[in-house]
């Protein structure tokens, strides 16, 4: 059951990561990228990670690509903008090299085996949001408040650039 | 024997079954009452702008909502020639669908004991209790933003786009100070689950033991200024009256919908009050105790969704529209830090 679900959201998912690169359309490749996006946190709800699931939609879907969207409209890029930049050949090549690379590291990448301090039943009974908050505020802390200073640091940046007077 | 929560794994059979039910239940319900609320809200401002409202299909015009869809649905539906036609038919669908997908995580009722073959079961009252419920309602929120600024896009019409634009820039603002507004919450509770939530709003009222027994620990009473701030910025996140710039008719037609015609428009309108109702109850639920009360559990989450749609039909019937750099000011410069400095203040007192 969980398997065939798993392929219909996985093809659900590579169909809508297709569209993404063959629309015509901007705005319909958004929108495909959008459905990318609600698939991957469909893909997190089932390897026991709600929260990420949650965050993914909150901010990829619902924040990140709204804006995107924006300018995607507010710039009206037209079919023509779309066909001069095609880049076919190189596309395929590095297409191709990913490609490898991943079948690489299938073949070759075997699992460590050793099973860490979180499973799957540690997450159910405790929660997966506690637990991340937990490491996030706890073990954590310090990486994580430089990385909300360097946030800060570029938001400042973003609305200095923006601004001509200051 | 011990009562069991139904689960999947337990008694699968009913636990399917009992999932339909509510499912339809919910369903139906919420349908009904964003029928009847087009016609509540019509009788109300009119009496309120001393007109009488609907009076001629059925007594009082009770029959008007049917009415209303009979039209729309065998009006012609239009599609502008220069619209694009994916965004155009997608846009009201992603409007209605998200408002309706959030009920799933709003409690009814207390548990429900059913017995088969000699074991009770608990059936709670609440389609699905996730362990994330709030941040689910959020990013269901988030969503709701592609509908209005994909139909404001698609119709290729300028009201339109300028109503999808104003929609998107006043969504995504008001979204950010309605998520931290009700961070206060999660931090008194502790648990992001909507069970939960109103769990720990049943308990007497900040532990003090000597109050009456009725008064519960509903977080209005500790979260005044999130409350305050949650109804507003909600207000704006479903476009409704005062903040409903998306759809200003004296300057923009209708905004983002007025390419749109026959069950397209009434998609859009279905999705103004499904919306309305998910606020209602998502307010009704963080702060007001959800199906604690006086009465049988859905009894009360219904009188406290059907008060709070009533408070703003009346804000609908009194308030002027505001302007909107006013709007994004306020969004911005006063609902944000105010909901940053409740939530500094509510982590002080906790800890102290």
């Amino acid at each position: 059951m969980q398997v065939l679900f798993f392929y219909l959201v996985a093809f659900v998912a590579v169909a809508s990561g297709l569209l993404v690169v063959t629309c015509k359309s901007p705005v319909n490749s958004a929108l495909a990228l959008v459905n990318t996006f609600f698939c991957l946190a469909i893909f997190y709800v089932m390897l026991h990670a709600p929260f990420m699931a949650a965050i993914q939609i909150m901010v990829y879907a619902g924040a990140i690509m709204v804006l995107i969207l924006f300018v995607i409209m507010l710039l009206n890029l037209g079919v023509e903008t779309m066909k001069k930049t095609t880049h076919t050949v190189w596309g395929i090549v590095a297409g191709s090299l990913v490609m490898m690379l991943t079948f690489f590291f299938i073949k070759r990448g075997q699992p460590a085996n050793i099973s860490g301090p979180i499973t799957n039943e540690v997450v159910e009974s405790v929660g997966h949001t506690q637990l991340i908050g937990k490491h996030i505020f706890v073990d954590f802390l310090l990486p994580f408040e430089i990385t909300s200073i360097l946030l800060l640091v570029a938001i400042v940046g973003a609305v200095i650039l923006a601004k001509k007077e200051v | 024997m011990t009562p069991e929560l139904l689960s999947m794994s337990n008694a699968p059979w009913i636990f399917v079954s009992a999932m339909m039910v509510k499912i339809l239940l919910v369903f139906g319900v919420t349908m009904g009452i964003v029928a009847y609320a087009t016609w509540v809200e019509r009788k109300l401002i009119g009496h309120m702008q001393t007109r009488l409202g609907p009076m001629l299909t059925g007594w009082h015009g009770l029959l008007q909502p049917i009415a209303d869809g009979l039209k729309l649905f065998f009006k012609e539906d239009i599609i502008p020639a220069q619209a694009s036609k994916v965004p155009f038919l997608l846009a009201p669908l992603m409007i209605l669908v998200p408002s309706l997908i959030t009920i799933a995580v709003v409690p009814f009722g207390g548990d429900i004991s059913f017995t088969y073959h000699g074991q009770t079961y608990l059936i709670p009252l609440q389609i699905s209790d996730l362990n994330i419920g709030i941040l689910y309602v959020l990013a269901m929120a988030g969503l709701g933003v592609y509908g209005i600024t994909l139909a404001g896009w698609s119709s290729n019409s300028k009201y339109s786009l300028l109503g999808g634009v104003r929609a998107s820039a006043q969504m995504i603002s008001y979204e950010l100070a309605a998520g931290l507004a009700i961070v206060a919450i999660f931090m008194m509770s502790e648990s992001l689950s909507l069970r939960d939530i109103v769990a720990a709003q049943r308990e007497v009222l900040w532990g003090i033991e000597s109050l009456p027994h009725w008064v519960h620990n509903w977080y209005v009473f500790s979260q005044p200024l999130a409350f305050c701030l949650f109804v507003v910025t909600g207000m704006a996140e479903i476009n409704r009256t005062p903040f409903d710039m998306p759809e200003a008719e004296s300057e923009l037609v209708s905004g983002f919908c007025t390419e749109y015609s026959s069950m397209k428009y009434a998609l859009f309108f279905m999705a103004e009050y499904a919306n309305m109702i998910v606020l209602c109850a998502i307010i009704s639920t963080l702060f007001l105790g959800g199906w604690d009360g006086p009465f049988w559990g859905p009894l009360n989450l219904l009188a406290k969704i059907f008060s709070f749609m009533l408070f703003f039909m009346w804000i609908r019937a009194t308030f002027p529209r505001v302007r909107y750099d006013q709007l994004m000011k306020m969004g911005w410069k006063l609902f944000l830090p105010l909901a940053l400095a409740n939530i500094v203040i509510t982590g002080i007192v906790m800890v102290l």
